[in-house]
């Protein structure tokens, strides 16, 4: 049976995560190698890397760590931000990323999805979607949140997975860092419309949230979070213990030799 | 030396890595000195099958291959690679594979249940198949360990040769033997401490 996944998320700045890192026994708390390497033992199903960086310095910066991050772990890694161009999907899968996860790029130029996937495949295409209530519409918000594009936010991830992408990850703008439940009602008017795997992000505060998401809407595949896996405040192993015993299929991380 | 077979398919950044993790010594290449001195070989791949097949007959490397595993040299595909092993796919049209393992790659949309997602994609448990000894390949794993999958298409008529499944509406290969030739739907480069034990027992073998 198919597992629900556990994703963290690391905002990546000069080489650092940022957003706040607040782990009992971890001495570098903002390095992405040694986070990534700790998310990774403790069952995380798959990494989020952000590059919230904007020169081109800090962007090889950036790349180099991701190459560090890839040869020392080995589970799926999805990296966004600065995704403009199919040059650009080139730049980070050669580093070692797995899935590539486009936004404000895709809403500048839409044939950027269409491009990426006839090159890279569906499956290495990653819709990623800021959505907000506006006037009784979800609509699409560019720029990290700060601007509304006017656009209906559930037909813009209709046409982005028809154009190739190969899964979504919807960002509730309403939801996010209220810490009260992933917004379900985003996540249901989402699903009903694509049949590729929907990441549910923004607004988890607690374990019971990651159960309630897959409970009530057994067709989203996975949950992303950040400041509460940073902060510690949800721990992952807890998190899938719970899962488990809710009955909601999830991948057992042990030891192996 | 195992060989990570390259004929322009792919990218082999995180293969490459995983096998220097398990210490094994590895050389990602398209020479065919070098893959006849190797003593393992890994067949990579993603993308589509009628592609790949033909970069491997314009390098030549489908008879090389076939030579190789022929002499009983260890041999394993991973993904698209796993999938070139087989009779024929018919994935966009009908193309030859290496015939290494009776059997041809079919679409997954044909024999899984609607609302079940295409690409069947993420971390499924393994199952092994009753009544057969565990492949040599997952000695140092537990059924039911879960591993990496990504992929549309999948070996069909192929039973007798199945050491994993994975369940997906039906039980769906996961890997497949036959003899010294190994393959494996899933990523085991990216199936975390599992895949690096799956990796390391082919070393191994």
């Amino acid at each position: 049976m198919i597992t629900k996944r556990i994703i963290p998320c690391l905002d990546v700045k000069n080489g650092r995560v940022v957003k706040g890192v607040n782990f009992l026994g971890l001495a570098d708390v903002s390095s992405p190698v040694k986070l990534a390497r700790f998310y990774s033992g403790c069952g995380a199903d798959e990494l989020v890397f952000y590059d919230i960086t904007a020169s081109a310095e800090e962007r090889a910066l950036f790349t180099d760590i991701l190459t560090e991050v890839a040869s020392t772990i080995f589970i799926p890694l999805t990296v966004g931000g600065g995704i403009n161009t199919v040059d650009d999907f080139d730049r980070v899968l050669k580093c070692g990323a797995d899935k590539v996860s486009v936004n404000s790029g895709a809403l500048r130029d839409p044939s950027l999805i269409s491009a990426a996937a006839r090159r890279y495949g569906d499956q290495c295409v990653v819709l990623s979607v800021d959505a907000k209530r506006v006037d009784g519409q979800y609509r699409v918000f560019a720029k990290g949140g700060r601007e509304d594009t006017g656009l209906d936010a559930i037909e813009w991830v209709r046409r982005g997975v028809a154009s190739g992408a190969g899964e979504v990850v919807l960002n509730s703008i309403d939801t996010d860092g209220v810490k009260n439940g992933f917004d379900l009602e985003l996540l249901a008017a989402v699903c009903a419309v694509v049949d590729v795997p929907v990441v549910a992000s923004g607004g988890a505060g607690c374990a019971e949230h990651f159960r309630t998401l897959f409970q009530t809407l057994p067709k989203v595949d996975a949950g992303l979070a950040a400041s509460i896996f940073h902060f510690g405040e949800v721990a992952i192993l807890d998190l899938k213990r719970e899962l488990a015993e809710a009955g909601i299929p999830v991948r057992e991380v042990r030891a192996v030799r | 030396m195992v060989a990570i077979i390259d004929y322009g398919v792919g990218n082999l950044f995180s293969l490459r890595s995983s096998l220097a993790a398990i210490g094994a010594e590895a050389a990602v290449t398209g020479d065919p000195a070098a893959i006849r001195a190797a003593d393992k070989l890994i067949l990579p791949g993603v993308g589509a099958f009628g592609d790949a097949a033909a970069l491997l007959r314009r390098d030549g490397l489908d008879q090389l291959i076939c030579q190789e595993a022929g002499a009983g040299k260890p041999l394993l595909g991973i993904c698209l690679g796993m999938q070139l092993l087989f009779d024929y796919s018919t994935e966009y049209g009908r193309h030859q594979g290496l015939g290494l393992v009776p059997g041809s790659i079919q679409p997954i949309r044909d024999a899984i249940p609607a609302g079940y997602k295409v690409p069947h994609i993420g971390w499924n448990a393994l199952h092994f198949p009753a009544g057969r000894p565990v492949s040599p390949l997952f000695r140092q794993i537990r059924e039911g360990d879960c591993v990496y999958f990504v992929h549309s298409f999948y070996a069909a008529h192929c039973d007798e040769n199945v050491i994993a499944t994975a369940e997906y509406g039906p039980e769906l290969t996961a890997a497949a033997a036959k003899g010294n030739v190994y393959g494996v739907q899933f990523h085991p480069e990216k199936s975390g401490d599992v895949g690096l034990a799956i990796l390391r027992a082919f070393c191994q073998l």
